[in-house]
């Protein structure tokens, strides 16, 4: 019986990245891939200089770029979703019929798709600059799952909140501001963490607009030493440190939501 | 003026095939205290949530004073300022404190200045005997102070009439008492009440009046004495005999 209890509890979430709670001993999958790629980070430029170092001080640039391009497309995104999601629960047909519209096409055209289409083939009616489009296809993208996290997140809001808001005379719209949105953001936190981590994965497509982000500046580093192992191994080993990192402050921001309770 | 304070005429709602509610005809005086009891699915909530039209009715019609509920032309926001409703689950705003869930519609609805409604809030408060939990939030309040809150909110739109849909079903025995008693002030206090619950000792402390409802109707109407003591009609009598 004892066997049975040792079994770890699974959670399925799209981070597999994300630490289960049952993983608290110091040699945890996420302690041995962070502090691991950490220290290869780490070694490697000490044990031979040329080249990792030089690879090391050439894509830093790139970090920045890709943070830029994430922060950026999330803040929009975040903006288009919960209109995207509040529209997909609106009551006037044509406003719901977009937003669905909307969710529905976007989700079935591939990010890269959508970023050579915006930058590309519209380029051909206006030119926008390439950053500009690579956050315009993430904000694009990303709206509609973004759109989904809050429609679901709103629905999860228990019915009762809004027939207590009503039964006060409160308006729908004062209520769904007052007190169906602020809950859904304590609710929608954690999906939204990952969701934040999968758009930075995501935004090294924009290398193939050359906007000069992680993956492109590795790239370029590639492409004039010829030293492609050392280059997507430094690149690979950037990222994974990143998301990992992300991933467990997602963790932690999901456990202290648990421990406050339901909401 | 309206001679009563509750009327509800020929109420009739239906959910698809399913008639919750046929032809229910019921009038409730200026401070009166009404019970509604029944089986479950016998339309007593249903009747209770149209009065403030959480639900529309299918034909029939109901009035708050002089305000016609049911008419579409009506400002059903005002009407419902005057309506306070307690529900079965409390529905406290779980983000907000127990004060804010109180200051939340007067400020919003009736654009009463903060300072103002924060003292409303904390009056109403210790009027319901937990003004040691204003900066609480619902998550960390008994099932017994959530509800206690609950009536405080609805207080706080200081409405003329107050509906109270199965408060107590979901508490714990224990904290039963303590809503009870703040509902036994309120109706000492003239509140017209109307009241959808089984609690036999709060009717025969404070109803005025006990209807029995079946299958969407209401099939009996009379002093808690009358129907407790001598019910007219067999389905009455069998009813209670289930549940004392």
């Amino acid at each position: 019986m004892a066997e049975i209890d040792k079994v770890p509890r699974i959670e399925i979430t799209d981070g597999a990245l994300i630490p289960d709670d049952a993983e608290k001993s110091i040699f945890s999958a996420w302690n041995i891939s962070f502090f691991g790629a950490l220290l290869i980070l780490i070694i490697l430029p000490i044990a031979s200089p040329d080249p990792f170092l030089e690879i090391l001080l050439f894509v830093p640039d790139g970090v920045v770029t890709t943070f830029q391009v994430t922060i950026l497309s999330i803040i929009f995104s975040l903006v288009v979703g919960l209109f995207a999601g509040l529209g997909r629960l609106s009551r006037v047909k044509v406003v719901n019929r977009i937003a669905t519209i909307y969710v529905e096409v976007v989700r079935g055209i591939p990010l890269l798709v959508q970023l050579f289409y915006i930058y590309y083939a519209l380029g051909k009616v206006v030119q926008l600059p390439r950053l500009t489009s690579a956050i315009i296809a993430m904000t694009f993208c990303y709206g509609a799952y973004m759109g989904e996290i809050f429609r679901a997140g709103i629905q999860s809001v228990p019915q009762g909140q809004m027939e207590a808001a009503l039964a006060l005379g409160m308006s729908r719209t004062q209520a769904i501001w007052t007190v169906i949105i602020p809950q859904t953001f304590r609710i929608i936190l954690p999906p939204v963490g990952n969701e934040f981590i999968a758009l930075l994965k995501d935004s090294s497509l924009v290398s193939i607009l050359a906007v000069s982000d992680l993956l492109r500046r590795g790239r370029e580093y590639a492409s004039t030493s010829f030293l492609y192992f050392e280059s997507y191994t430094v690149v690979a080993l950037i990222y994974l440190i990143i998301t990992l990192f992300l991933s467990k402050i997602v963790a932690n921001m999901e456990k202290r939501l648990k421990l406050h309770g339901r909401v | 003026m309206a001679e009563y304070r509750i009327q509800i005429k020929d109420a009739c709602k239906n959910f698809g095939d399913v008639q919750a509610l046929r032809n229910a005809n019921l009038n409730i005086a200026k401070g009166e205290v009404v019970l509604v009891i029944g089986p479950s699915g016998s339309g007593k909530s249903t009747m209770l949530r149209c009065i403030n039209k959480l639900e529309t009715l299918s034909s029939g019609n109901i009035w708050i004073d002089d305000d016609c509920v049911t008419d579409p032309k009506s400002d059903i926001r005002k009407i419902r300022e005057d309506v306070g409703m307690v529900f079965q689950n409390f529905n406290l705003f779980a983000h907000l404190t127990a004060l804010k869930n109180i200051t939340l519609a007067l400020t919003t609805v009736k654009k009463t200045p903060k300072e103002e409604a924060e003292a409303a809030a904390k009056k109403l408060l210790a009027r319901v005997g937990l003004s040691d939990k204003e900066n609480v939030y619902p998550g960390q309040l008994s099932g017994g102070q959530q509800q206690r809150v609950a009536i405080a909110r609805a207080l706080a739109m200081n409405p003329r009439v107050m509906l109270f849909d199965e408060p107590t079903s979901a508490l714990d025995p224990e904290m039963i008492k303590e809503v009870l008693d703040v509902m036994l002030d309120l109706a000492k206090e003239g509140m017209t009440m109307m009241v959808v619950s089984h609690e036999m000792g709060f009717a025969k402390a404070a109803a005025d009046k006990v209807v029995f409802m079946d299958e969407g109707e209401i099939i009996e109407t009379g002093t808690p004495l009358e129907v407790f003591n001598s019910p007219k009609e067999e389905r009455t009598k069998t009813f209670l005999q289930h549940i004392l």
